[in-house]
């Protein structure tokens, strides 16, 4: 089974949100970007179908040069390859354009995407790759069973689970779920050394166009004091919630 | 050149979000000059979506789209925008709606704004405002492509009434086999419950809770507003409750009328994900605790004795105001 991890490089989940350029770009100062967290389990659960499996991983990575300290680690992890499309990913259409083109001449089984990426948070990457090359998708992807070409998958849904069976070729949404978190793997030093012989192949993106554009950006208005209620006068907070929010 | 909204249903019967999506496609609609079409699948009570301004309902009654399939919905929407030769596609921000908008953008070749809170800021460009950086900030995007689909995040514009008259018609899209290589096979899911996608009230328990044993007081005090149960990431990480409790910027993103956050300290990644929540209440013995910075109500105590107290004391608020 030849399966490639679709990997987002994203701003750790503790980073403070600013923007620059007149409030038209993100402002990577002081930023540490990290493997889009959905993406980790996703690639987490390829290396266990690698290793208790016999399958190959890639990883794939739309992106300037700037991101290759990602990708290193994903190889640095035990993926066998990687690829970064050359390319500012510019919105969610482009990218997948990009990444369906990569698998399409890849002949991969399995695609492992994030249901989304925790910056945009467009959550549409899998399902449009998906759809671009007619290849069967399960979003929200929190178990996956393959035996042969059959595919047993677990979703989450709003209040739930569904199972979902289908078969490869296959597209997948992941996210937590699809392996422990305790499961997670950070590289190790004979991970790292090894990571840097393993190819990293650059190719030049397609000339799709973006679909979208983000013209520009604000953040949310500042928050008054909390109001605080004490522990001994409960019938306030009903009283604050009732009259003053309209919550209750 | 109507706008085009997918209305979502379960068993039968509109989710509250069909009326919202509704209303804001009526909004579009105007902004645009022209009317709105509702796509339902299988649901009873097609006329009542004329409440929220939509003059036309496409009907499908259809056995094997009674169960939610993407690929499957995927198609009947774009043969339904073909058919209408629609420009704008109103979509939900469930996880279904979630999984079928991207689906129906690359079909149409159309650009897609999800999580979008606020109608368009203009039409010509297309402009939407969303969020982005899990609820850390918005952006203002255009959708640069002939069609549009629009993701509306839940409980973000409302349920507006705009009275119009919905003429119903059946529409029988031409779904194949091929349409079904996704198969549901076992749905597991807690039935008349709130779920943290829908609820207007959503009450939620951290690690201060100090065991899933506790959680009786969680979902006695939800039962009491109607609201749904949720986590913190560290109660879902120990397996107190399920994943699809888990709130924050890896789980569920919230956006109730209120959150009410129980023995939750308050992590950065929890806080990006219930900050499109409108009231935020927090109870934490922890003075200091980061989630009182973001909450607009806070008691300082010990969750083991304000939460009977509040279900008390609500039991009683319920009775007066009933």
């Amino acid at each position: 089974m030849k399966i490639l991890v679709c990997i987002s490089n994203v701003p750790d989940t503790t980073s403070k949100i600013n923007f620059t350029e007149g409030d038209t770009k993100f402002d990577t100062n002081g930023v540490q970007f990290v493997i889009n967290p959905n993406d980790e389990f996703g690639l987490t659960r390829a290396m266990w179908f690698k290793e208790k499996q016999g399958a190959t991983v890639h990883v794939v990575n739309v992106g300037t040069a700037t991101t290759e300290p990602t990708i290193r680690k994903a190889l640095a992890i035990g993926a066998d390859e990687a690829i970064r499309v050359n390319a500012e990913p510019t919105d969610g259409f482009f990218v997948a354009q990009q990444l369906a083109e990569v698998i399409k001449n890849g002949s991969y089984d399995l695609v492992i995407a994030g249901r989304e990426s925790i910056d945009y948070n467009g959550g549409m990457v899998p399902g449009m790759i998906a759809t671009l090359l007619d290849m069967n998708f399960v979003n929200t992807c929190t178990g996956l069973e393959i035996d042969g070409d059959t595919v047993t998958a677990t979703r989450e849904i709003d209040g739930g689970k569904e199972k979902i069976s289908t078969s490869l070729p296959l597209v997948i949404g992941g996210q937590k779920g699809l392996v422990e978190e305790s499961d997670l793997r950070i590289p190790n030093m004979r991970g790292i050394m090894m990571a840097r012989k393993k190819a990293l192949t650059v190719v030049e993106p397609t000339g799709a166009d973006a679909a979208t554009n983000d013209v520009s950006f604000d953040k949310p208005a500042a928050k008054g004091a909390v109001k605080l209620v004490d522990a001994d006068n409960i019938d306030e907070l009903i009283n604050l919630l009732h009259n003053e929010a309209k919550a209750i | 050149m109507s706008v085009l909204v997918y209305t979502e249903s379960e068993n039968g019967k509109f989710k509250k979000s069909a009326f919202e999506v509704a209303s804001y496609a009526y909004a579009v609609a105007q902004q645009l000059g022209t009317t709105v079409t509702a796509v339902s699948f299988n649901a009873e009570g097609n006329d009542t979506l004329g409440n929220y301004g939509v003059t036309k309902v496409l009907n499908i009654s259809n056995e094997t789209l009674k169960t939610f399939n993407a690929k499957a919905y995927a198609h009947a929407l774009t043969e339904a925008v073909e058919k209408e030769t629609a420009k704008v596609v109103i979509i939900g921000s469930s996880t279904d709606s979630k999984y079928l908008a991207p689906m129906v953008a690359a079909k149409l070749k159309a650009g897609y704004a999800p999580n979008v809170v606020d109608a368009p800021e203009s039409t010509s460009p297309f402009k939407v405002k969303r969020t982005v950086f899990s609820n850390k900030g918005f952006a203002h995007t255009t959708i640069d492509t002939d069609i549009k689909v629009v993701g509306v995040s839940n409980n973000a514009f409302g349920a507006k009434e705009n009275s119009a008259t919905a003429a119903v018609e059946d529409f029988s899209p031409a779904i194949t086999d091929a349409d079904f290589s996704t198969k549901s096979i076992e749905i597991d899911k807690v039935v008349g419950k709130a779920t943290i996608a829908d609820a207007d009230v959503v009450v939620s328990g951290g690690r201060g809770l100090k065991g899933p044993e506790n959680w009786g007081m969680i979902e006695e005090l939800a039962d009491v507003l109607g609201a749904a149960t949720a986590c913190s990431k560290p109660v879902s990480d120990l397996g107190w409750r399920p994943h699809s409790e888990h709130v924050g910027q890896t789980g569920k993103p919230v956006a109730s009328n209120l959150y009410i956050a129980i023995g939750i300290s308050g992590a950065i990644q929890h806080l990006a994900g219930i900050s499109a929540s409108k009231v935020k209440v927090v109870i934490n013995t922890d003075p200091e605790a980061p989630f009182f910075k973001a909450a607009d109500y806070g008691i300082v105590g010990d969750a083991f004795e304000v939460v009977p107290t509040l279900i008390e004391k609500l039991k009683e608020f319920k009775a007066q105001n009933a």
